[in-house]
């Protein structure tokens, strides 16, 4: 028990505090809480009116136990009292509690701002302090309504005392952070610019925070505050260091306000104003001067405040970019620093070097110290400091450099922490691209990757190397011929077999010629991999198998051989066996045209920027841009994006102005740019990857939109559609990305809540699958249904790299439906993190017979931007069937019963997908009927009967589908007890086949 | 500045201040999460970190971490001294001040904070001025207080 308390002790409280202390358990602990919480309770109840002091110390209490993580849900009235209490310490510790434990409970926010009210009206500047100090921490909008309009007037009144002035100046810097539309500064800016002139440090300080908050969206209005930081610093600067008495720091002259002075000027460019300009070149000389003077003191905190205004200052001759002879200086200071015995000054000597690497004056400068940054990434202990040299080498990168760059960046990534790996595999991928002059060089480089860090090889990075050796013919033979010998190793990582099969499968031929790697050893080699690969790899080599067969006849015996072996054909995945059965078929009945038509080599993809370096520019921090242009852009975009961040789109920088328009939606359009890049199998192989029947009825739609019409059939066969996310597999990829095509584009543009409704009808005869998905999102569902109810169990899958915060996801049914079906939702989680999937569960229940389908409404904010859409949940009448199993006689006796002219109804129309009987026979039964056998005397038709469960009624209903192969026709009947069940039906069914 | 978060080596947590609307949940994931960053890093390494979009910075005096979350573009240095001036602050103010000061006037370490820094940013530098606020408060209240020994036994 310490004995220093000062001022006020609180007995009680310290009592508690010690008995919290010494609970040996959690559970203790609780216990003890739980006590003092009923003790407080009675109190606050009890008929005796509390005097302020226990007021306080019971508040205070609370106040403890909130901070030590348990829920306070009740003396939010009391510390409420405390405010209009006249005794100061009782009125703080009633701030205190409100500042922290606030809700946005109505009726209390109105109380409290009474509170305020009276104490910033009271000219008493310690209550003034409080009452500030108390809206700057809760900071909530009402607060911002009740008082926007009072704090500038205090701010600029010329008798408010200089303390109540710092703390106006922050609150509003606070309120205009939060609600910016309510804190409009017009009158009173030019009055706020001129306090960087007021006599009071702590003032201009104060009000250097708020000009620079103000000026980074508005700097039009601000501009006069240039001349005026400029000669506040120049007066800093070259004072003597105690000059400023309270204000110097181990003998640095204010630097906290140097540092804000210099954020300030960051938010414009160079002064036009020649003297002006000379003068502040005379401030960053004299501080570049300053770095080296001998110190003035020992102490670490006179040289981190010393250099904090350096780099501040290097940061503004960067931004300013337009004096060569500042900035080299800059560089060679910051070169000094790398090789500093501080770790603090070295981390923060790369990260600044990374920023003066994209200026064309120091480019070179930052170029020689080359060997220093290796040796850094070699020798630095810490991984933040390595990862902050790995980011600079990749910022210095030139084409002059790069193999040099490249392969000690390879050599790095043998030992690199597992944290910072997948980053440097990106920018190796991408600084090899960038700079390779020749390919040959390139295609090392990235089977270099595979291999030493396989499982960061992300699909981007193989998908590109596909693509540029797809598209530049001159380096084919060698890819073909590397990674044939890559292969040649007994475990491989399996991205290189995916790579390697890929080439190889498309330009095999070109090594063929050699005994040793003749196509009966590739396709040996390739199939050695075969067994230890995931699925979609497999799928992958598949692929290359029906391509050998092309490209080498002679192979085309074995490769048979293997597609009919029982581990293909029979294969317990149903993509495997699907692409086992079609490639065999295909081989076996088509002729050597036909083949070398469909397998022919794949045409080149267009030109499009990489899609690594998109990904890697959706990663955050300065050093993942090489080259000074473009590393400029990326600093201008960043800048955008976080202006728009904070809220205000309309003011900006002329020149700024177009761009920023677009600036946020700009992550979201690189996202979306991503997909489209990868190598597509469309064209030709893809026609391999849908039923072979499909195919060939209609080879032509393919490689455009019907894909999707064409994709319930494939369904059917399997729960293919359920994980099209990430696995690659071939099929699933290029069903997602006709898929994307859909619903994409409504997303970019917020404001319009869309409702997509692309994959209502596939879940018409089934139950679980992909119901959604675009660049951002995945949505998954799996229900099941029992009579009347259902459930579905929705998943949220989060595919990007951030996360999703103030998602929300409700069932909207149409007015319609409201007494006819009630769906219950759990309200889920608030934020998705990136890459996780989130579950909610919807309870449905079916009252009576519907046609309308409940809408999903999902919102959630995504790098800034709103996304708001709805997706038509797949809920359908023939959801609430169970089968009825019945005899021929039965089915026709009550057939002749719903005779009745409006039970009936008939629909004939024509086929849209292939005629398949087992496929036909599935769909019948996925929608919910039972399949009558023997029935019908015709064997080709179908028949099938079931009840429809609602909580009022059962309806019961006959179908029977009468399919015409030789018109490709249809004819669906369907009786029901009820003229609106028989049409909704009918209108269901008849969209599957 | 987003946060300052003051917790001991043994990861109790003992001062946390919010300078953003943050869902509690959220705050305790992230409490959580950071402290077992900062608390697994090695005595040499260097006193910043990238962590989420934010930047880190943390400094220890004796069983104490303070970490303070700054954005991007902030200065790691001088939030490096921020930390070191609230900590003379506080020392000032107890008198060679520790942990349990910290623990058992916690509401006082708040009041000095809130004098020092506001919305995240700092108020004033000045030492004298920041006391001068709290000792002026601590006046006020002492016209009326008991004498301060009530608090030893």
């Amino acid at each position: 028990m310490p004995a220093v308390s000062k001022g006020d002790g609180m007995r009680g409280l310290a009592v508690f505090i010690s008995d919290i202390r010494n609970c040996k358990s959690k559970e203790a602990e609780i216990k003890r809480i739980n006590k003092e919480l009923a003790n407080i309770r009675s109190k606050f109840k009890g008929d005796k009116a509390l005097d302020g002091y226990s007021k306080k110390k019971y508040v205070c209490k609370l106040l403890f136990i909130f901070l030590l993580g348990h829920d306070i849900d009740f003396g939010h009235m009391e510390a409420v009292n405390l405010l209009s209490s006249n005794k100061y310490t009782e009125k703080q510790i009633g701030y205190l509690f409100i500042s922290v434990l606030v809700n946005s409970n109505s009726d209390l926010i109105r109380l409290i701002n009474n509170g305020i009210k009276n104490d910033l009206a009271s000219r008493n500047p310690t209550h003034m302090n409080l009452s500030l100090h108390c809206i700057a921490n809760v900071g909530s909008r009402e607060m911002a309504e009740a008082f926007a309009a009072d704090i500038p007037r205090i701010l600029v009144a010329g008798d408010t005392m200089d303390s109540v002035k710092q703390s106006a100046a922050l609150c509003l810097l606070r309120l205009n952070r939060t609600s910016p539309d309510l804190v409009p500064m017009g009158e009173w800016t030019a009055r706020v610019v001129h306090l960087l002139n007021d006599q009071h440090l702590g003032v201009v300080t104060s009000a250097t925070s708020l000009i620079t908050t103000l000026a980074q969206k508005s700097p039009d209005d601000f501009k006069t505050s240039v001349s005026l930081a400029i000669a506040r610093l120049s007066r800093i600067v070259t004072s003597a260091s105690i000059d400023l008495q309270d204000y110097t720091y181990y003998f640095v002259a204010a630097p906290w306000l140097s540092v804000k002075l210099l954020r300030l000027l960051q938010c414009y460019p160079p002064p036009e104003d020649g003297a002006l300009r000379g003068r502040l070149t005379e401030c960053l000389e004299t501080i570049l001067n300053k770095a080296q003077e001998p110190p003035k003191s020992k102490k670490v905190q006179h040289s981190n405040a010393k250099n904090a205004v350096l780099f501040e200052a290097i940061a503004l001759i960067i931004h300013h970019d337009s004096e060569p002879t500042l900035l080299v200086r800059a560089c060679n200071q910051l070169g000094q620093f790398l090789q500093h015995r501080e770790t603090n000054l070295r981390y923060l000597a790369l990260e600044s070097m990374c920023t003066l690497a994209s200026s064309e004056f120091s480019h070179e400068a930052v170029k020689t110290h080359i060997e220093t940054v290796i040796n850094a990434l070699k020798t630095e202990r810490d991984v933040s400091v390595r990862q902050r040299a790995v980011d600079l080498l990749y910022a210095m990168c030139d084409r002059s450099n790069a193999k040099q760059i490249v392969a000690e960046m390879l050599s790095y990534l043998e030992t690199a922490d597992y944290s910072i790996r997948e980053e440097i595999v990106l920018k190796v991928a991408v600084l090899a691209e960038k700079y390779a002059v020749d390919y040959t060089w390139y295609v090392d480089t990235i089977l270099n990757l595979i291999r030493v860090a396989g499982d960061q090889v992300s699909e981007e990075v193989w998908y590109r190397v596909i693509q540029i050796v797809i598209n530049r013919d001159d380096v084919q033979g060698y890819a073909a011929k590397t990674v044939f010998e890559a292969l040649q190793a007994p475990a491989c990582h399996e991205n290189l077999v995916k790579v390697g099969g890929y080439i190889l499968g498309e330009f095999g031929n070109l090594i063929a010629g050699d005994s040793r790697s003749s196509p009966l050893v590739q396709f040996k080699l390739l199939h050695s991999k075969f067994h230890l690969c995931s699925v979609p790899t497999r799928a992958l080599l598949l692929s290359a198998y029906i391509k050998f067969i092309n490209l080498f006849p002679e192979v085309k015996a074995t490769i048979q051989e293997v597609l009919r072996s029982d581990s293909q054909l029979r294969n317990a995945d149903v993509e495997l066996q699907q692409r086992a059965v079609e490639y065999l078929r295909l081989s076996t009945i088509a002729s050597t045209d036909i083949l070398a038509t469909v397998l022919e080599e794949m045409p080149p993809f267009p030109e499009r920027e990489s899609s690594i370096l998109a990904k890697l520019k959706r990663r955050k921090g300065p050093g993942n841009q090489p080259g000074a242009e473009e590393a400029r852009q990326e600093r201008e975009r960043e800048r955008e994006r976080e202006r728009s961040l904070n809220g205000s789109a309309e003011h900006r920088e002329g020149g700024a102005a177009a761009s920023a328009k677009s600036s946020p939606s700009v992550d979201v359009l690189s996202v979306a740019a991503l997909p489209t890049n990868r190598p597509r199998p469309v064209s030709s192989v893809s026609l391999m990857q849908t039923p072979f029947l499909a195919s060939c009825a209609a080879p032509s739609s393919l490689s455009a939109g019907p894909m999707t019409s064409l994709y319930p059939s494939a369904d059917l066969l399997g729960p293919t559609g359920s994980p099209p996310s990430t696995g690659g597999s071939l099929l699933v990829d290029v069903f997602s990305d006709s898929l994307q095509a859909g619903p994409a584009p409504l997303d970019l543009a917020p404001p319009n809540t869309a409702v997509s409704e692309d994959n209502f009808s596939r879940f018409i005869c089934k139950n679980n699958g992909v119901l959604f998905e675009n660049q951002l999102l995945q949505i998954g569902l799996k229900s099941e249904y029992r009579q009347n109810l259902g459930r579905i169990y929705v998943f949220f899958g989060n595919k990007t790299s951030n996360q999703f915060l103030d998602f929300s996801s409700t069932v909207n049914c149409p007015d319609l439906l409201k007494t006819k079906l009630n769906v219950h939702t759990k309200p889920a989680d608030p934020t998705i993190d990136a890459g996780a999937q989130l579950q909610q569960i919807l309870n449905i229940e079916c009252l009576e017979d519907f046609t309308p389908a409940p809408v999903l409404d999902i919102q959630f904010r995504y790098g800034g931007t709103l996304q708001n859409f709805g997706v038509k949940l797949p809920v359908m009448l023939n959801k609430f069937f169970q089968p009825t199993e019945m005899e021929a006689q039965d089915f026709f006796q009550r057939w002749k019963q719903l005779g009745a002219p409006q039970q009936e109804v008939q629909k004939i129309f024509k086929a849209k997908h292939p005629m398949d009987t087992e496929v036909t026979k599935a769909k019948i039964m996925g929608f919910g009927t039972a399949l009558l056998d023997g029935v019908d005397p015709n064997p080709t038709n179908f028949v099938g009967a079931g009840v429809i469960h609602t909580k009022n009624t059962q309806v019961g209903c006959l179908l029977r589908l009468e399919p015409n192969t030789q018109a490709q026709m249809y004819r669906l009947t369907l009786r029901t007890s009820r003229d609106t069940v028989s049409q909704r039906l009918s209108d269901l069914l008849s969209e599957q086949f | 500045m987003r946060f300052m978060l003051l917790f001991s080596r043994q990861g109790k947590l003992r001062l946390q201040k919010w300078y953003t609307a943050t869902a509690e949940r959220d705050k305790k994931k992230m409490v959580r999460e950071l402290m077992q960053v900062v608390l697994a890093r090695k005595p040499k390494m260097c006193s910043f970190l990238e962590w989420r979009d934010l930047k880190i910075v943390y400094k220890r005096y004796a069983s104490l971490y303070f970490c303070c979350a700054v954005e991007e573009q902030d200065n790691e240095l001088i939030t490096l001294e921020v930390i070191h001036r609230f900590v003379e602050l506080l020392d000032k103010y107890f008198g060679s001040v520790c942990e349990l000061d910290i623990i058992f006037n916690f509401e006082k370490a708040y009041f000095i904070l809130d004098e020092f820094l506001m919305g995240g940013e700092i108020q004033d530098t000045s030492k004298k001025s920041v006391l001068k606020a709290i000792e002026q408060a601590d006046l006020l209240q002492e016209v009326r207080k008991l004498p301060h020994n009530m608090l030893c036994f």
